[in-house]
């Protein structure tokens, strides 16, 4: 199958690892990728604080990107959420139903990445090999929008060698929120804390999930009180074949 | 907008126009109102407060409120879940929930004079209350046509809301709480902190205190060998209340619903202390929001379902009282409160907000509420539903960062029995908020920067410039505002070596 690249811009600006691990898996298992390159950004950032209408030329710019391809996916569940879920809405409300209908059938082929592989390319081993102490935290919108249920759990339970241990009160929110995390600091931070002792109580040594933007929060949480966790994109994981000859 | 500035023109008349005109006044300042806008709340004081991130800060640094917080919240989301799922048909009774409450909302001007006409036939005096001030007069004047000079309570938000408490008060008539909670939180001198449990905020032993310092400035002092057991509490609250109840000739209530085919208004509570109020007065005077009502009996049996295993977390709340009209020897009268509803009704992405039921489920699952609690939201109604619900009666310009007040989790709509998609609704009203400069610049910046791929690379190049920032400790700790929000709690990785696109040009060759 051929499958287009929706890197995000955070992925794009700041760990790259999650987009070049999408992309060897799928090559791996066999699948054609493309990394279209008109794409930037989704929106969700502007649309979330309160700029829709700085938006529209974004959500434009996305639809025109991702129009000709069969199947878009991203390492990240709350750009695809936004995709999915938010940007026929924006067409609509700045008086364009022509962007509007396309967006959203744009959005109906726009996948997260443990989405495109279970439901779509129908695996869930994906011949990984990750030796390690993992703990993964479902993203609320991979969670709550996106509904992916167990899927990334599925994949990550067929990994050889890898050590899953199950992570307390993981449906509870890291405390990211988008533009949340600054605006609201203290708040964010007092769910960081909780999110972090209960990494730290799995005695994992790293920390996964599917969207880079809650693992930046909860590894800068991590690394700056020094506790050596680490947080690892679940692509990376699901690319990784460390140990394999 | 031009409502709203209408409103605002509306609302300076009108406080100029109050304290010139005599009491016959009224109609002349009704009349002068009729052809302005869509109402929102006027006196807003009790929906709105200090800047959240300000008040969460403080909040946050409070160790005994995290506490009972975090254990308060953590046992009612544990019972609510656990008889929610046993409900196999729960998520259609969350549909029905909601699709009443819409039906009722497209037809409420037909659906309150039904239920005006109805509690008239049955004895009971209906009035009609444009807002808080209103409401407080058409009460005040009320009660002092009984000759009380104070009133029983039964636990009720539209009170809260219009200051009602202290409108008595300045009036000569003290207004007595008879809601456990409630009672705790007034003889505290405090304001509620959540909807359905408003000490929450509140430990025993703090309880213990109060009761001991407070109790006998007001009526029966509490024991001095109180200890803070709960039952020893419950009995010295009992004990003060019941004095309450036996001298109260007026009695206030709000309530949960009002079914419009037959005028039955119905409150729905765990103590029997609200049936002691609604019973034993000679008179009775409920404050109801207009969204309350519900069409049929029917109707009500979906709500009855829906709410106790919501808020409570049990299967069926402990008292249920119904009453239509006036009965003999009693006189009711049900005092319509609008302040700023048929506003919110007017916004078709805010509207379902008006369906709430005032059940708790979103602030009991709300991560942000969890750590805050209740005042740091500077409204009556506090936590998710408080969020979209404040905002939208006074007017976004007077709570510009409730919006704000949320990750956008989503558990609030998962838990909400009637389904209201208040994570949506948060995004609505973040387009409303005038935006402080400096954001909208950068914000402006970044989707400019993010217009164009050749603009959006050149960007990415410049931010690996950061690498020099923190290249000794190979991570980011200190940025400059309104980064520093970030790295007051959190490192930020420095951008990698090599960039994705460099690295896609070098293996797959296409550059983009």
């Amino acid at each position: 199958m051929r499958v287009a690249l929706f890197l995000t811009c955070l992925v794009d600006a700041v760990v790259p690892a999650a987009g070049k691990a999408t992309v060897e898996l799928l090559e791996r298992l066999g699948h054609e990728v493309d990394f279209p390159p008109g794409q930037t950004c989704c929106g969700q950032m502007h649309i979330n604080t309160g700029y829709a209408a700085e938006a529209v030329g974004l959500v434009r710019r996305y639809v025109e990107t991702f129009e000709p391809y069969e199947a878009v996916v991203a390492p990240s569940g709350s750009c695809v959420g936004s995709v999915r879920h938010q940007h026929a809405q924006v067409a609509r409300n700045a008086g364009d139903p022509d962007l509007a209908r396309r967006a959203e059938a744009v959005g109906a082929k726009t996948y997260e990445l443990s989405e495109l592989l279970v439901d779509v390319l129908g695996v869930t081993d994906v011949g990984a090999s990750y030796p390690h102490r993992v703990t993964y935290h479902p993203t609320c919108h991979s969670l709550r929008l996106l509904r992916v249920g167990d899927k990334p759990l599925r994949l990550l339970r067929s990994v050889r060698g890898i050590d899953l241990v199950e992570l307390p009160g993981a449906e509870e929110c890291c405390g990211f929120g988008g533009t949340f995390a600054v605006k609201n600091a203290d708040t964010s931070t007092a769910m960081l804390a909780d999110k972090m002792r209960q990494v730290l109580n799995t005695r994992a040594e790293v920390c996964t999930a599917g969207d880079s933007s809650c693992l930046l929060h909860i590894g800068g949480g991590l690394s700056r009180l020094r506790t050596g966790v680490r947080t690892v994109h679940l692509a990376e994981i699901l690319a990784s074949r460390e140990g394999v000859s | 907008m031009r409502e709203r500035e209408g409103w605002q023109r509306d609302r300076g008349e009108t406080r100029a126009g109050r304290s010139a005109l005599a009491p016959s006044g009224l109609s002349e300042e009704r009349a002068q109102r009729t052809f302005l806008g869509l109402p929102r709340a006027v006196d807003i004081q009790h929906l709105h407060g200090a800047p959240f991130p300000e008040a969460a800060r403080t909040a946050i640094a409070d160790t005994q409120l995290r506490r009972n917080m975090g254990n308060a919240t953590a046992t009612i989301r544990a019972k609510r879940a656990r008889v929610v799922g046993e409900v196999p048909d729960w998520p259609q009774l969350r549909a029905a929930g909601a699709a009443i409450k819409d039906f009722t909302l497209a037809n409420l001007d037909t659906l309150l004079v039904e239920l005006e006409t109805q509690v008239t036939a049955r004895g009971g005096t209906v009035h009609w209350a444009r807002d808080a001030a209103e409401a407080n007069r058409i009460v005040t004047d009320l009660v002092r046509a009984t000759g009380a000079d104070e009133v029983v309570k039964v636990k009720s938000m539209a009170t809260q809301e219009i200051g009602l408490n202290e409108a008595l008060e300045a009036a000569g008539i003290a207004a007595w709480e008879t809601d456990l909670a409630e009672l705790i939180v007034q003889l505290g001198h405090d304001t509620p902190s959540h909807i359905l449990v408003p000490a929450i905020h509140r430990n025993r032993a703090e309880i213990r205190e109060i009761f001991l310092r407070e109790m006998g400035s007001v009526g029966l002092p509490a024991p001095a060998d109180l200890t803070d057991s709960p039952p020893a509490l419950a009995d010295a609250a009992r004990r003060h209340l019941r004095q309450k109840f036996l001298d109260a000739r007026v009695a206030i209530s709000g309530a949960n619903f009002a079914v419009a085919s037959t005028g039955t208004l119905a409150v729905v509570e765990s103590e029997g202390n609200g049936r002691m109020c609604l019973t034993l007065p000679r008179t009775l005077i409920t404050v109801m929001g207009i969204e309350k009502l519900v069409p049929t009996w029917d109707d009500l049996s979906v709500f009855l379902q829906l709410l106790p295993r919501s808020s409570t977390g049990e299967r069926m709340n402990p008292y249920t009282s119904m009453w239509s009209g006036a009965v003999e020897g009693q006189e009711f009268h049900l005092v319509l409160l609008d302040n700023g509803r048929t506003a919110v009704l007017g916004d078709p992405s805010g509207r379902a907000a008006l369906r709430c039921i005032r059940c708790s489920a979103c602030l009991n699952v709300c991560p942000v509420y969890e750590r805050t609690g209740g005042h740091a939201y500077g409204s009556i109604y506090p936590g998710p539903i408080g969020a979209v619900l404040s905002p939208q009666l006074t007017g976004v310009s007077e709570n510009p960062t409730l919006p704000y007040a949320s990750s956008l989790c989503g558990a609030c709509y998962d838990a909400c029995p009637v389904a209201i998609d208040i994570p949506t609704m948060l995004v609505h009203l973040r387009q409303q908020v005038d935006h402080p400069a400096a954001e909208r610049a950068i914000m402006r910046a970044a989707a400019f920067a993010m217009g164009s791929p050749r603009r959006w690379a050149a960007a990415l190049r410049a931010s690996r410039a950061g690498r020099l920032l923190g290249r000794r400790r190979g991570r980011l700790s200190a940025l400059p505002p309104p980064l520093s929000g970030w790295t007051s709690s959190r490192d930020l990785p420095l951008p990698p070596d090599e960039s994705f696109r460099t690295w896609w040009t070098r293996t797959h060759g296409d550059a983009p």
